[in-house]
């Protein structure tokens, strides 16, 4: 445990080592702080039917930064140990393999969770500002961000995955990039889609991260989802401990 | 401390190593030399774990390196070729966290980092970043690195790559202070080095053992043992034709400057042919002003053997 420990506040503080770390963070602060005020000037001029809080996790800034940042935190993870040799000490240390992989998911995870840690000072100020809640319950604070917490272990591991497969970081990006994107867009297919079966929608439906979002949102938590997105970061950290082991019998 | 029996390693389907068969004892230090290629860092990176080999086996400190391989890797300091580190941390924070995760005891950690930061001379450095540091201090935090969890054994790759006169002596000193406690195993293009510091050398070329012997032994081997240096005047006399005549000469090479000749001679292995050559200058009266016996070195040995038309 002491050496999982050790590796993960490595790969913790390596993040703030490199300027990638406030180049995300400053990107993302941008982003979402004018998706919160567009949100709440719009509500300010017309009568509408949900809350700020509402609003601002189900808009189209906030699904566009949120796509981006995954490949940004992941691509370095596994290419850059390749790429610069670094592997051979570590792997040559006394750890396991899970241990590596493990620490470099959750080192992912917990910069990650420092990133949503700003954004939710906005409810705060909202609510001091106006004298309004900014959410209708609690349970809506708590839905949204574990919704953000499921669906941001199921992004990095699939980053994870993707940076263990090659050497370049680039090709990491454009692969977890490309494979977010396109399950995003999976879940939007039941919109375009008008004349398939219903039973078809339905199943889109599942895979739907705006769907997904939309309930927990409102405070409505769907155990569904939860069961999709935590088995699906197992299984995408297991195959990346299998691509990690390969490694020895490609070198 | 190290065995390895009929070890080979193929990268698809080339081989890069071959029924590699040898064993180092407790306290030995062995070179490990060969041409750029001959398989060097392949063996070495299979005894580190890092990757198994195609075939065959090899324990480090009685463990197997594939199935036992993170019990071999805590008994193992390993310097890799280039030294790969983390240019992000400093120079105490690295150390401090390889100590880590190599377990050494928590509150040991600090004694053992002061330790290999007092032995390898990185005091002055400690709070430096490793991306700024010279070619000679980062190989000396790999070596440091390879030192913490006081390994019986260690790996080194090519310590004395791309460091200056003054930094290749001190580092060799240190190997071969090292050598009193651990058991060493380096590889090296260095041959003086290994003659001064290794108790034993193993001879690799294009993935096979071509020698496996102490410098002394191997040096005793060799055809060329050597030669001596004569420069003589020798006036009318051909030099050469009575030089030849001496026993255990094999070979003289002529070369003048002026007056003076400068006779190289290629002599018979264990042959001494100096007194002999005196002899005849007196008797001939010739003046002589250099007459040297040139030793064979390693140098010679490892060219004789990984030389492609001698083999």
């Amino acid at each position: 445990m002491r050496k999982f420990y050790t590796l993960l506040s490595r790969e913790v503080r390596s993040y703030f080592h490199s300027p990638i770390a406030y180049v995300v963070l400053i990107f993302f602060l941008l982003i979402a702080g004018v998706d919160f005020y567009f949100q709440v000037s719009f509500m300010n001029q017309r009568q509408v039917q949900y809350t700020v809080q509402e609003a601002f996790f189900n808009s189209v800034f906030f699904w566009f930064a949120f796509v981006m940042i995954f490949p940004l935190i992941t691509m370095r993870l596994f290419a850059e140990e390749f790429k610069l040799g670094t592997i051979e000490p570590l792997m040559t240390a006394p750890v396991r393999d899970w241990q590596v992989v493990l620490s470099k998911f959750f080192g992912a995870l917990i910069f990650y969770i420092i990133l949503w840690i700003p954004p939710a000072f906005y409810f705060v100020i909202f609510q001091y500002i106006a004298g309004q809640p900014a959410a209708h319950s609690a349970g809506a604070y708590l839905g949204s961000y574990l919704m953000l917490l499921l669906l941001g272990m199921f992004y990095l591991s699939i980053g994870c995955l993707a940076s263990v497969l090659t050497k370049n970081q680039i090709i990491a990006a454009i692969i977890s990039f490309c494979a977010i994107t396109l399950l995003f867009f999976l879940g939007l297919v039941q919109f375009i889609l008008l004349d398939v079966s219903s039973a078809t929608r339905d199943l889109l439906g599942y895979f739907s991260a705006i769907e997904h979002m939309g309930t927990f949102s409102r405070g409505v938590i769907d155990t569904r989802p939860i069961v999709f997105y935590l088995s699906m970061t197992a299984v995408i950290l297991a195959l990346t401990y299998q691509a990690f082991q390969s490694r020895k019998w490609r070198l | 401390m190290i065995k390895v029996e009929n070890l080979t390693k193929r990268y698809a389907g080339q081989p890069a190593i071959q029924d590699l068969n040898f064993e180092v004892g407790k306290g030995e230090i062995m070179g490990f030399l060969g041409p750029n290629g001959a398989g060097k860092t392949t063996t070495m990176r299979i005894l580190a774990s890092f990757m198994p080999p195609t075939s065959g086996r090899a324990t480090v400190a009685g463990f197997d390196v594939f199935a036992q391989s993170l019990q071999a890797r805590a008994h193992l300091g390993y310097m890799p070729e280039n030294v790969p580190l983390y240019s992000d941390m400093r120079v105490t924070e690295y150390l401090d966290y390889r100590a880590a995760l190599k377990g050494v005891p928590h509150r040991r950690v600090a004694e053992r980092v002061g330790d290999v930061k007092e032995l390898c001379g990185l005091k002055e450095v400690e709070n430096k970043l490793i991306a700024a540091l010279s070619k000679g201090y980062r190989q000396r935090v790999g070596l440091a690195d390879a030192l913490l969890h006081e390994p019986d054994l260690l790996i080194l790759d090519e310590p004395t790559i791309g460091l200056d006169p003054n930094q290749i002596r001190q580092v060799r000193d240190l190997i071969k202070n090292l050598g009193k406690q651990h058991t060493i195993l380096l590889s090296t293009h260095i041959l003086p080095e290994v003659e001064m510091t290794c108790s034993r050398v193993i001879i690799i070329h294009k993935g096979r053992i071509e020698a496996c012997d102490t410098p002394e032994s191997l040096l005793g081997k060799i055809r060329q043992a050597g030669g001596v240096l004569v420069e003589a005047k020798v006036g009318a006399d051909n030099g050469a034709e009575e030089l030849k005549k001496i026993p255990g000469v094999r070979d003289v090479i002529v070369d003048s400057d002026g007056d003076w000749k400068l006779f190289s001679l290629r002599v018979e292995s264990g042959a001494d042919v100096r007194e002999e050559i005196f002899r005849l200058a007196t008797a001939r009266q010739w003046s002589v002003r250099e007459l040297t016996q040139r030793r064979a070195t390693l140098e010679d040995v490892f060219v004789e053997i990984t030389h492609s038309d001698s083999v």
